[in-house]
């Protein structure tokens, strides 16, 4: 009984009359009778306001609310709840939902005020190298509960009504996925965590593991037992060494304390976790080229099926889930999938991390209910545009994502709703973007990063990202030519429908989305040389206006020899010798140099 | 065939097996869908997506060589939009692909050009950078050039699944990923066997054999210099396909023919010297039954299983007979018998082998196999660049007037003509060791249970109530999976034979490219080659090496007796451990992904 | 040095050992070279070999797993890292020329270590700092209006430091 239990017993004038004077001294008998005598703090407390249901008696860590005990109740409150850590159902009173502790640390305020946290709910609650903090928010009763009341089957049963989807990106049922595992007959299964974040700017999956890790362990212990497996990997990057320590930490306390190993809660159930690194390859977040890399290979993705649910790590049966999505299932045990399934959308239900970041004012992470608009979550919790800039458009779903004009502010997130409007839900990555921003630029920024990211194994992704990268690259250089868009479009669909994984199908989202969104932006660049937003270098022209004072700090500063004028009079560029490096633009005091 | 499903292809029903995939199905009915990565004897790559097709209620295409077939599937194997996909497909390879076909090896005889043509690519859109990388050439036996390679992953496969060598693989990723042994070392350097069976799959020029054809011209143009060509029985039972044959045909004397209007002086058969081969072979085996040497004994006529000897299975050294392979014997007896016969100086003598092996051009090479200070081989051409200098010289191989090999080492029995199949050389061993134990003449010389391609065969001979057990192992991967099976259990077989090539030389690395409509390595076109040397056997009445009566003449005018100290010093060698020592390849993890 | 290498090599032969023990052994290769990479800074040639023998993987495997994942180091890198700028304003005052005056200095070439392993030499996209081309960057600190004579001096500067 390594947890140090605090019991609290309400001593208000109705259950005082409701003996819970007599309560207390059976308790101390008990534990007495138990050698337990002091190794269990118990307070009385003031009227805790639940007078109807009294006597009321709290059991912390897990703030579990038992109500109408009596004293012969407290045999099996002691014998079950403390010694055997499972809680004694028929006597709690008030199922609390997971995610309203948040609101019990910070309150309401703004910031927080649209969400809901599930993924979330412990982070920054709870000391998340401190297993006993951990407990104190109910922690591991959801896999007590699974383990002691419900059979495999009624798991897989709770996570499909609840709706939950992977969180990953794809979007794929969870609890299909579960139920396609567990029907595999195999001696060996592996579950595992996908804990391979890469897109650049997102940073869910380490705030997750990073403030809450047991979550993720418990979630996966509960897929485990569901699925009939008995090992458990999960494979982060070896970028986020703070994530792997706190893993570490949670894995050691959790099997010290009899969550993880063999025999969990005494239920005959045993399942253990390992940690394998990662090392750099964005591709390893899809599924067959992370099985891969944890079989010591090269990541590269094969085709599917056979799906991982069949044939996956070493050949067997494996469930992969991402970080959120583990950390969502203990709350869909404990607060019901009815519950679970109420927040959202028709089709997409619960919540979803985001990491907002670009030109807005409150950069970080949120979750919010499925269904809450772009607008909500761009201007409401994200604050807007900082400097009085103009909305542009929103880049959702990473490097596999697209660009979403002001136009479709007002769409829900869900999984289908973004992939109508040409994006995608992704992992979560979310960017905004100003005014100041060129869309071929941006497009051909994550271009650039899948591009470079690909693995080499399939033509379409391989050869085909390259070439719509020299194209994009040759757009925003001035050297656009008639039929490059059409190029791009013809590649990019070709891509899509061609290439053999997930990086490959999404990679030209990014340019898609912005041709469809932004096609006048390429048109201007290759008909008329021009940047809008004054942002591809090559494109801008410099040019010395009449508020020219004639004080040649222009032509001193220009590395190129390309300004000539006398002093105090007014300079002249030539265009064919300047290099575009905009020092004469940041030098001038006048404000007399024009972008054009 | 009561669990037959149903598919729609391109709008048709069809009643087809279930559990094999879409392009397996379409294949059977007909609808060849263009591929790349593919090889039937190799895992499933999914990487060169030239295969794709729709498939009703799928978003994306899949590539048919790996989606299963489900019944109520509807596929479309041939709509605008995909055959616009795949032509798009082809195009991107191609822009990042040297455009010097007319002056590439592979001209005329190349999958991508093949497909390109198919695709009807007329117009290029996507031009930009390309890779450029160094060629090779460090090996006598294997060019690599990354330049040419399109990354379809069948020479890693084939070197790792089917050879189980492990020398090549894919190096760094994305648009910079290259083929190639580890640290980027020299395929000279590198634990590469030299099979060449890269060569054979490589649908491109990115492996091709060292080709010194031009340099065997200027050679024979040399009046100073005596002519001399051996040519290995597989050659003769695949040349044909070079010109256009189905396989199956054996053209040895019309070969021969050819060889002798290209300006050979001399045309000798390796099939004599697989006689010699069997003589010492047989004899040794003898000696080693009777206690003097290890068992079980192992032949050593294939130079790739060499190489892979002395890099995987150094502790095996001992078990391998010491005989040198018949070419290297050959090449010894020209220069010293036949030499002395001609009466003229060995170092005037040019000695060529004309082989189905690209492996052959590295054995030419090991110094322990030189005959007084000289190379017993001083140049080897493999099956395709002899079929090119014919046709280039303007020789009409299949109108030419049949010559026979030169005396005195033209002459063969039909147990040096099977060396070339799978099984050969156990089975013409089996024919004069029974014979040279027992005393008795083996009358049922043909041994089924050795012929044909699985993977490993088991025979067993009973001479004089004595049990022989042999054991007969092809390609390289099961020669690894029988070696396995030898190194746990040594008293399980007397005699293995090894060949490093699927199928045995038939299948050499050598051998002429698959045409139009058929594969490299066909299984069926394996078997052709095989047929065409059993018959040329089954023809002959000497069928027992040591009743071919020139091979007592050099036994009496020359080598004295099977293993003698004239025959140890011209026909036996000795194998000794080699770096890099590569990892034992039967245990090893596959290179998948 | 004889000795760190040894207890680096032994270190890592343990490692081996106890991943050889687990039921796939094969399938912990990338944690192997995560641990090699930490014993020396990079991975040789040689290591990856010792990898391929005590854990019977090929070593064209091995090869492919580094070349694959960017963590992986094949080549020690400098103590200082000289940037060259080739950004077109560095290019028009002569950039060129200072790179060519510190590969003469250093005697290696662009994306080379020095043998003494002070300096690795690589070349840098526009740094932003136009107005002071050509520049070059070690480690973090930018070094503007060079000159073939100036850079060559700063490299001695550092050399001096050491």
């Amino acid at each position: 009984m390594a947890v140090r239990y605090q019991i609290t017993l309400c001593d208000g004038p109705t259950c005082m009359h409701k003996r819970s004077k007599e309560i207390d001294a059976a308790l101390e008998r008990e534990l007495a009778s138990r050698g337990l005598s002091g190794k269990v703090d118990i307070s009385l407390s003031g009227c805790l306001g639940m007078c109807a249901k009294g006597p009321i008696m709290i059991v912390n860590p897990g703030y579990t609310i038992y109500g109408g005990v009596s004293e012969n109740d407290i045999p099996e409150i002691v014998e079950k709840h403390l010694v055997r850590k499972q809680p004694v159902s028929r006597l709690i009173i008030e199922e609390d939902h997971l995610y309203n502790r948040f609101f019990r640390v910070f309150g309401d305020v703004n910031f927080f005020g649209r969400q809901m946290r599930i993924a979330l709910r412990n982070c920054g609650i709870i000391d998340p190298e401190n297993l006993d903090d951990y407990l104190s928010v109910r922690g591991y009763e959801a896999l007590a509960k699974v383990l002691s009341a419900m059979k495999p089957e009624d798991v897989i049963a709770e996570v499909k009504s609840s709706g939950l989807r992977g969180r990953g990106g794809a979007g794929f049922p969870t609890g299909l996925k579960w139920e396609l595992t567990a029907r595999e007959e195999s001696e060996e299964k592996y579950v595992i965590c996908n804990a391979d974040e890469g897109d650049p700017g997102a940073f869910m999956d380490r705030s997750t593991i990073e403030g809450d890790p047991f979550s993720v362990l418990e979630g996966m212990i509960v897929g485990g037992y569901a699925v009939g497996a008995h090992k458990g990997i999960i494979y982060i990057r070896a970028e986020y060494p703070l994530a792997v320590k706190r893993l570490e930490k949670a894995i050691e306390a959790s099997r010290n304390e009899g969550f993880l190993g063999t025999n969990i809660l005494d239920s005959g159930f045993s399942f253990d976790i390992e940690i394998r690194l990662g090392a750099g390859a964005f591709v390893c977040g899809e599924e067959t080229a992370l099985i891969h890399s944890i079989e010591g290979h090269r990541g590269m993705p094969r085709p599917r099926p056979p799906y991982p649910s069949v044939q996956g790590l070493f050949d067997k049966p494996t469930l992969i889930n991402n970080v959120e999505t583990w950390a969502n299932i203990p709350v869909i045990i404990l607060d019901g999938a009815a519950w679970f399934s109420s927040i959202g959308t028709e089709k997409s239900k619960g919540t979803k991390v985001f990491a907002i970041a670009g030109k807005i004012k409150n950069t970080g992470l949120v979750e919010v209910p499925m269904g809450t608009t772009l607008r909500q979550i761009i201007f409401d919790i994200g604050g807007g545009i900082p400097n009085g800039k103009k909305f542009k458009a929103v880049q959702t779903g990473g490097p596999s994502g697209g660009c979403l004009p002001e136009a479709y502010l007002d769409t829900k997130i869900d999984y289908e709703s973004l992939a109508q409007a040409g994006s995608i839900m992704g992992s979560g990555g979310m960017i905004v973007i100003d005014e100041d921003s060129c869309m071929v630029s941006i497009a051909r920024f994550f271009l650039e990063f899948t591009q470079n990211e690909s693995c080499g194994k399939c033509t379409p992704c391989r050869e085909g990202t390259k070439r719509m990268l020299e194209i994009l690259t040759r757009i925003t250089e001035g050297k656009g030519a008639e039929g490059d868009i059409e190029k791009l479009e013809r590649l990019g669909n070709m891509i899509k429908k061609a290439s053999l994984c997930g990086l490959g199908q999404s990679a030209p989202n990014p340019v898609l989305s912005t041709i469809r969104h932004f096609r006048d932006e390429y048109e201007e660049h290759i008909k008329e040389r021009k940047c809008r937003a004054h942002f591809c270098a090559r494109l801008v022209r410099y040019e010395i206006t009449d508020k020219c004072a004639g004080c040649a700090a222009c032509r001193k500063v220009c590395p190129a020899g390309a300004i000539s004028g006398i002093v105090k009079n007014r300079h002249e560029i030539d265009q064919a010798k300047c290099i575009k490096c905009g020092l004469c633009y940041k030098t001038c005091k006048f404000g007399a140099i024009n972008k054009v | 065939m009561g669990n037959m499903i149903k598919i729609h292809i391109n709008g048709k029903p069809y009643r087809v097996e279930p559990g094999q995939t879409i392009m397996q199905a379409a294949d059977k009915l007909g609808f060849h869908i263009p591929r790349l990565c593919y090889h039937p004897k190799l895992s499933i790559e999914g990487a060169c997506r030239v295969c794709i097709v729709e498939v009703e209620g799928m978003r994306n295409y899949v590539a048919s060589c790996a989606y299963p077939v489900s019944d109520g599937m509807k596929v479309r194997t041939n709509t605008k939009e995909l055959r616009q996909a795949r032509r798009d497909i082809i195009e991107l390879i191609l822009d990042n692909h040297p455009l010097d076909c007319h002056t590439c090896d592979r001209d005329s005889n190349c999958e991508l050009q093949r497909l390109a043509s198919s695709m009807g690519i007329k117009k290029r859109h996507f031009e930009g950078e390309r890779k450029q990388y160094d060629m090779d050439i460090s090996s006598p036996s294997v060019i690599r050039d990354p330049n040419k390679c399109i990354l379809c992953g069948r020479c890693v496969r084939i070197c790792s699944e089917v050879q189980k060598v492990y020398n090549l693989g894919h190096a760094y990723r994305g648009f910079k990923t290259v083929v190639m042994p580890a640290y980027n070392m020299p395929m000279a350097e590198s634990v590469c066997t030299a099979c060449g069976q890269c060569i054979n799959v490589c649908p491109t020029a990115a492996f091709v054999e060292k080709n010194v054809t031009q340099e065997l011209f200027t050679k024979l143009n040399d009046p100073s210099v005596i002519k001399v060509a051996q040519v290995a029985p597989s050659v003769r039972a695949a040349i044909g396909e070079a010109f256009g044959l189905a396989p199956g045909a054996a053209l040895e004397q019309e070969m021969t023919a050819a060889l002798k209007r290209l300006g050979f002086d001399y045309v000798f058969d390796t099939q004599f010297s697989a006689d010699l081969t069997i003589m010492e072979e047989a004899s040794e085996f003898l000696e080693r039954i009777q206690g003097k040497g290890r068992l079980p004994m192992i032949t050593s006529c294939s130079s790739a299983w060499m190489k892979c000897l002395e890099q995987f299975y150094p502790d095996l050294i001992e078990n391998v007979s010491t005989c040198k392979s018949p070419m290297s014997m050959m090449g010894a007896m020209v220069k010293t018998y036949f030499a002395d016969r001609i009466k003229k100086d060995p170092a005037k003598i040019l000695s060529v082998a004309v082989m189905c092996c690209t492996a052959k051009k590295y054995e030419a090479q090991r110094p322990e196999l030189m005959v007084n200070g000289m190379n017993a081989t001083d140049m080897v051409v493999t099956t395709r660049e002899i079929a090119w200098m014919i046709k280039s010289a303007g020789i009409d191989l299949l109108h030419i007037k049949p010559e026979r090999f030169d005396e005195p080492l033209g002459l063969s029995s039909g147990a040096g003509t099977i060396f070339g199949a799978t099984g050969g050389v156990m089975e013409a061993a089996i024919r004069t060791a029974y014979e040279l134990y027992t005393g008795e003449t083996l009358l049922d010389i043909e041994v089924e249970d050795l012929r044909g391609l699985k993977g490993i065969k088991e025979g067993k001979v009973v001479m004089d109530n004595k049990e022989i057990r042999v054991a007969v192992a092809h390609g390289l991967g099961n020669a690894c999976d029988l070696l396995d099976i030898v190194r746990k259990d040594p008293a399980r077989y007397h005699f293995i034979e090894i060949m490093g090539c699927p199928g045995g030389c038939v299948g050499g690395g050598g051998q002429p490219y698959a045409g139009i409509n058929s594969i490299p390595l066909d299984e069926d076109c394996l078997k052709k080659r095989a047929e065409a040397l059993y018959n040329l056997d089954r023809n002959k009445t000497i069928r027992r090496s040591h009743e071919n009566p020139d091979i007592q003449r050099i036994y009496k005018e020359f080598l004295g007796r099977p293993l003698s100290a004239t025959a140890h010093k011209l026909l036996h060698t000795h194998y000794k451990a080699k770096g890099p020592r590569g990892i034992t390849p039967q245990v090893a993890i596959g290179m998948k992904g | 040095m004889e000795t760190t290498k040894d207890i680096r090599a032994a270190e890592l032969g343990e490692f081996m050992a106890r991943c050889r023990t687990s039921p796939r052994p094969e399938s912990h290769l990338i944690a192997i070279l995560h641990k090699a990479q930490s014993l020396y800074g990079y991975l040789s040639n040689a290591v990856m070999d010792e990898v391929s023998e005590a854990m019977n993987i090929p070593a064209a495997h091995i090869w492919g797993v580094a070349t694959f994942y960017h963590y992986f180091n094949l080549k020690p890198k400098g103590k200082h890292t000289i940037a060259v700028c080739l950004g077109t304003a560095c290019y028009v005052k002569g950039a060129e020329e200072v790179l060519e005056a510190i590969k003469e200095e250093l005697k290696i070439g662009m994306g080379e270590t020095t043998q003494d392993g002070l300096f690795t030499l690589q070349e840098a996209r526009c740094l932003g700092a136009c107005g002071l081309a050509p520049v070059v960057m070690i480690d973090e600190k930018i070094y503007g209006g060079l000159t073939p004579k100036k850079a060559v001096d700063i490299l001695k500067a550092y050399r001096k430091q050491r």
